[in-house]
Formats: C-alpha cells, sequence, structure tokens
C-alpha cells in the first residue's frame, strides 16, 4: 500500500502529499518528512545505490510499518546520483486515520531506512570527495524502535 | 563455488571493479572474503577491516558466518548511509 520510488528526478512535497489524500475522506493525517542535502562546506554530494535491492529493501521497511500502525497510504521516495545543496534527497509521506499513527510510521520508516536501505553517499568539499561514514547514532535511533 | 560479485562505494574504487563473476573456493561469506583478499592488493586494501563491511547474499542483508549458494549474488560493501 506504500509505493516506493527510487528515481533521479526532484519531487514535490505537495504534489505527493496531495495525491496521498486527494477524493478521500477517511484520512484524518498526513505526516511527512523531506531530507536535503546540507550545505556549509559541502558542494556537493553523489548518492550510489544497489539498484537490484533498493526497491526491495525500502519495500520491506515501508510493508514493516505497515504492520505496525494502522496506515491508510503512503509515499516513499529515495533520489540517487549527483545532488546539490538544498536538493532534496529522500520523500516520507505516511496518511492514516490519526496523527499519532503517521508520525510513528514516518519516523520509523527514516530511522530503519538510514541503517537499512542500500545507498552510499559520497561528498564533495573543496575539490576533494570522501564517502560519509555510517554514524552510531543513526544505529541507536532504529534501535529504539525494537 | 561460483558467485555473482557486487562491490559498491569504497569497496569498489579499492578494488577498481563494480562487479565480478568468479569461482571461489568458499563456503560462506567471511571464506568468500578470504579468498578474495588473496586476489590483489586492491582486494586485500578493500577486506582488511572486516568490521567496517556489510554484505547481502541475494539482495539480503547477512552476517559473514552465512552459507554460499552456488550462483548466488553477493553484494560486498561499507555500511550504508541513505536517508
Amino acid at each position: 500500500m506504500i509505493t516506493v520510488r527510487v528515481q533521479t528526478e526532484a519531487f514535490d512535497l505537495g504534489a505527493e502529499t496531495h495525491a496521498l489524500s486527494d477524493g478521500r475522506t477517511d484520512i484524518g493525517a498526513v505526516a511527512s518528512f523531506v531530507g536535503l542535502v546540507r550545505g556549509g562546506e559541502i558542494e556537493a554530494m553523489t548518492l550510489e545505490h544497489y539498484p537490484a535491492m533498493t526497491a526491495k529493501a525500502l519495500e520491506a521497511i515501508a510493508a514493516e510499518a505497515a504492520g505496525r500502525w494502522p496506515l491508510l497510504d503512503g509515499t516513499v521516495i529515495h533520489r540517487h546520483g549527483r545532488l546539490l545543496p538544498g536538493d532534496p534527497i529522500v520523500l516520507v509521506a505516511i496518511a492514516a486515520a490519526h496523527r499519532g499513527d503517521a508520525f510513528a510510521a514516518c519516523a520509523f520508516i527514516m530511522d530503519y531506512l538510514k541503517t537499512g536501505a542500500p545507498f552510499w553517499k559520497k561528498e564533495e568539499t573543496g575539490g576533494e570527495s570522501r564517502w560519509v561514514e555510517a554514524r552510531a547514532e543513526d544505529d541507536a535511533a532504529r534501535d529504539r524502535w525494537r | 563455488m561460483k558467485l555473482d560479485l557486487l562491490y559498491f562505494a569504497w569497496v569498489r574504487e579499492r578494488i577498481g571493479l563494480d562487479g565480478e563473476t568468479r569461482d571461489l573456493a568458499a563456503h560462506t561469506v567471511g571464506e568468500a572474503l578470504t579468498a578474495l583478499s588473496a586476489l590483489g592488493d586492491g582486494y586485500a586494501s578493500a577486506f582488511a577491516e572486516p568490521h567496517r563491511l556489510r554484505f547481502a547474499l541475494d539482495q539480503d542483508f547477512v552476517d559473514a558466518d552465512a552459507a554460499l549458494r552456488e550462483g548466488a549474488e553477493l553484494a560486498i560493501f561499507p555500511p550504508v548511509t541513505g536517508g
């Protein structure tokens, strides 16, 4: 029921959330999260992924969320390729009857996606590029749901 | 054991390939790493710190002690950093 898309193209939060609730009256809450490329020293970021596995991993995470909370619909979009500061990377939008379920499922999907979807970020700074290291805090954020 | 190997991120860069098919004397993921490490400096460098590696067998995450299957797709990569 939750739609997963992996793409190079940008996405529009308004269009995606509208598509979830358009023509329905059973949805009482849509919670969404958009992750962006944070600037500062970073000049660009390239996201590599494992095409044969990425959608499968995201769909498994979405299915786990749908099993934990009564959700009505949802969209997960993750981009790959080269992105610039301010560009959107990831979108999670979840529709439910009540806000608690929508908020929780949205946070859960992001926490699991950070540690369980096969993407790797490479940052460009001052003409040099380096792979981003995984963070222990991301593992801790995932583990709070166990 | 014939395997379709895939490498991502700095593992791919150190080996200099994004994938290859090889027949390895290995029955587990860990044994495959040992066999690959003997193939050259790029492999040895990529696999020098096993705690920094993660694995997927036929697109599912597995541990280093996971048993290999003939013709399986074994992906070797750093911890993921998406989102």
